[in-house]
């Protein structure tokens, strides 16, 4: 009886519009937040910040980021690790050239490093499409790793190849380095998530996200109907990659603290986000959240189950976690191919006509 | 001057023998491709695969030795037997075609007329798939295959070129072998694809998969074919590899050098997926060897990738691929 559009009366177009049209989903999405905000920072551990809250907030972003080149504007991209890379490349030169700024400012700059980066690499999109452009976005991942493992000035000539975030406050609380307690490292990234999640969600249901849709949707009719396809890819790849550079920046900035090129942003990377969208749900701002959940908790539940429950040896699990990543992506693909985000759309959907089936 | 030179053209020469490898894996794409629409990301997984299923009949280890270990107790490893290469080569087919079966019947039986990204990745989800199985099967140890291939530097080669140049080259017999089993396998499956029923009913489906169905062109088995067929390309892919470089997780990476050579050579094309291998084959080597030492050298990494996006941003449907005739 809870779930109804019933009785909520709009007077204004304002209300009209409003993200959540429900009041218990707009109950729902608020009391979220206070959790998040009020009550989580009090009672976080560095074993919960590091192994499931940090990793869900960042690949949630990087998803988030994927999700609008990908299920949006239709532009499968493999090269997310690359541009990921860019991200906390930018934000590790700032930090260590103006140290004196705040690191918020250093990390939305990075993002738009990354966004300038991927227009670059987005450029070829207007004339590769399909498999062929999935293909060329390999080459921002290898190029852009290898230009960051080769080139000394971007990991100012350290002597092990790796860059290492110094500590920088927020507030006069330290947000990065070892000494960064993990409630500041959280809230920082919590912020982050809350405002990229809320301007995803207002460009995608805007103009902008609609060009995207009627590009992924056929290009030439889009193009027909008055898209500027040049604008219209190029604007996705570039929002795109703001929100990956971001959550590159943070991934290495608040959550690492220290990186290596290869390891950190390989190819795997990518194909984890891509996995992550593909579970959550194509073109959809809620999956990317559920995708990347689900990515990060099941290995967490994996090691817990396998080598903390039955004692197997963790190399076996670690093999087991690919097979059952790969068997759930076919799995899913198969049984729903629009993800974790469209058995939610059913269960609302069932929940509004509850108790009656049609 | 001429020691330079004689260098380069070393370096040609090992470029092309890489190419015609990277060729072979991208035969099997282009195989799939063609008769299903399916871009097969897992190519590279299927030579993993297929090469530590080969070393695991070899030897005869247990399949799953480790999962059983750890489940039940037990210390077993090897069945203590040592089979024939050639006899361990065909159960290895066998197992490659049925698991051709499996993927059909279990994934893309289902997944009929869904879109190709969709399709694209399903094989991705399959790549990681067999990555596990085959790990778990055969235990993640780097390990030495062996089928018999002559290996080491050709020591004719070096003598004759020694006594016409006075420069000796320096060329792998394994790297020999490999060009010639590899272009045998290509006039065979030219052949095939030619002169025989299946192989016409193959090309049919890959022309048009309504009309093949109207005349009685089975798409089931087909694609059951073309899954095998691309399954045992990838056997031999995996035991050139494999014998190159041992058989480890790298193996699978293959793919990944395989996508650009497809760019280059359009997805659908039989001699694109050979001009392609080569040219990308003899241009990374090239450049590694000339532009490499000033940039910091593993430029092979994303040399061949630059080449493919560079040149698909002037041709868009690659060297050979069909024309793309876009429709409202």
């Amino acid at each position: 009886m809870l779930y109804r559009e019933a009785g909520d009366f709009k007077t204004s177009y304002i209300a009209d519009s409003q993200t959540f049209p429900i009041r218990f989903d707009r109950w729902r999405y608020y009391a979220v937040l206070a959790v998040a905000f009020g009550i989580v920072p009090f009672v976080i551990n560095d074993y919960w910040a590091n192994a499931v809250l940090l990793p869900f907030l960042i690949y949630a972003i990087a998803a988030i980021g994927l999700n609008i080149l990908t299920g949006y504007c239709g532009q499968v991209s493999l090269g997310t690790g690359g541009f990921m890379a860019v991200g906390a490349y930018a934000c590790y030169k700032l930090m260590t050239a103006f140290p004196d700024v705040s690191i918020i400012i250093h990390l939305v700059l990075a993002g738009g490093i990354t966004a300038a980066v991927g227009v670059l690499f987005g450029l070829p999109s207007l004339r590769i499409k399909g498999f062929y452009l999935a293909v060329a976005t390999l080459a921002a991942q290898f190029f852009l790793v290898w230009l960051f493992n080769r080139v000394p000035w971007f990991y100012n000539y350290s002597a092990s190849g790796q860059i290492t975030a110094p500590e920088r406050t927020v507030l006069g609380v330290a947000v990065t380095g070892p000494e960064a307690p993990a409630w500041a490292a959280y809230l920082l990234c919590l912020v982050f998530v809350t405002v990229l999640a809320l301007v995803a969600r207002n460009l995608t249901r805007g103009k902008q996200g609609r060009q995207w849709m009627a590009i992924r949707d056929m290009d030439i009719a889009a193009e027909i109907i008055g898209v500027n396809p040049l604008a219209a890819k190029l604007s996705a790849f570039a929002v795109s990659s703001f929100f990956i550079g971001i959550a590159g920046a943070l991934f290495f900035a608040v959550y690492l603290g220290a990186v290596e090129v290869g390891e950190a942003y390989g190819i795997q990377k990518s194909f984890l986000v891509l996995f992550m969208i593909i579970i959550g749900g194509l073109g959809s701002i809620f999956g990317s959240f559920a995708g990347a959940a689900f990515l990060v908790l099941l290995p967490v539940f994996l090691k817990n189950v396998l080598v903390g429950g039955l004692g197997w040896p963790s190399d076996l699990a670690a093999h087991l976690e690919f097979m059952i990543v790969g068997g759930l992506i076919i799995f899913f693909l198969v049984a729903e191919p629009h993800g974790l985000a469209q058995l939610w759309r059913l269960a609302k959907e069932k929940l509004r006509l509850w108790p009656f089936p049609y | 001057m001429p020691e330079q030179f004689f260098w380069g053209v070393e370096v040609v020469l090992n470029g092309l023998m890489a190419g015609v490898l990277y060729a072979l894996v991208a035969l099997g794409f282009v195989l799939i491709f063609k008769a299903s629409g399916i871009f097969n990301y897992s190519q590279g997984v299927l030579a993993l695969f297929a090469a530590l299923t080969l070393v695991g009949i070899m030897d005869g280890q247990v399949p799953f030795a480790h999962l059983i270990n750890a489940a039940l107790g037990t210390e077993i490893h090897h069945f203590g037997w040592h089979l024939p290469a050639l006899l361990a080569i065909l159960l290895t087919a066998l197992v490659m075609v049925a698991l051709a079966w499996a993927v059909q019947r279990f994934i893309f039986r289902h997944l009929v007329g869904q879109e190709p990204i969709i399709l694209f990745m399903a094989t991705i989800g399959l790549a990681y798939f067999l990555e596990g199985l085959g790990d778990i099967m055969w235990g993640a140890d780097i390990k030495n295959l062996d089928v018999g291939l002559p290996q080491g530097i050709n020591a004719t080669i070096d003598e004759v070129t020694y006594e016409w140049f006075g420069y000796g080259f320096f060329i792998d017999n394994l790297d020999i072998s490999a060009t010639l089993i590899a272009a045998a396998l290509v006039t065979l499956l030219i052949l095939f694809a030619q002169y025989t029923k299946q192989g016409r009913a193959m090309r049919a489906v890959a022309d048009d998969h309504q009309a093949a169905l109207s005349v009685g062109v089975s798409l089931n088995f087909i694609w059951i074919m073309v899954w095998s067929l691309a399954g045992v390309v990838a056997l031999v892919a995996g035991i050139m590899w494999g014998t190159k470089m041992g058989v480890q997780f790298s193996l699978s990476l293959i793919a990944l050098k395989a996508l650009p050579v497809l760019m280059l050579g359009g997805f659908t094309s039989i001699p694109g997926a050979i001009v392609g291998g080569l040219i990308i084959g003899v241009g990374e080597k090239l450049f590694e060897f000339l532009i490499g030492p000033m940039v910091g050298g593993a430029t092979e990494n994303w040399f061949a990738y630059v080449l493919a996006l560079v040149f698909l941003v002037f041709r868009p449907q690659g060297l050979f691929g069909e024309k793309i005739i876009e429709r409202v």
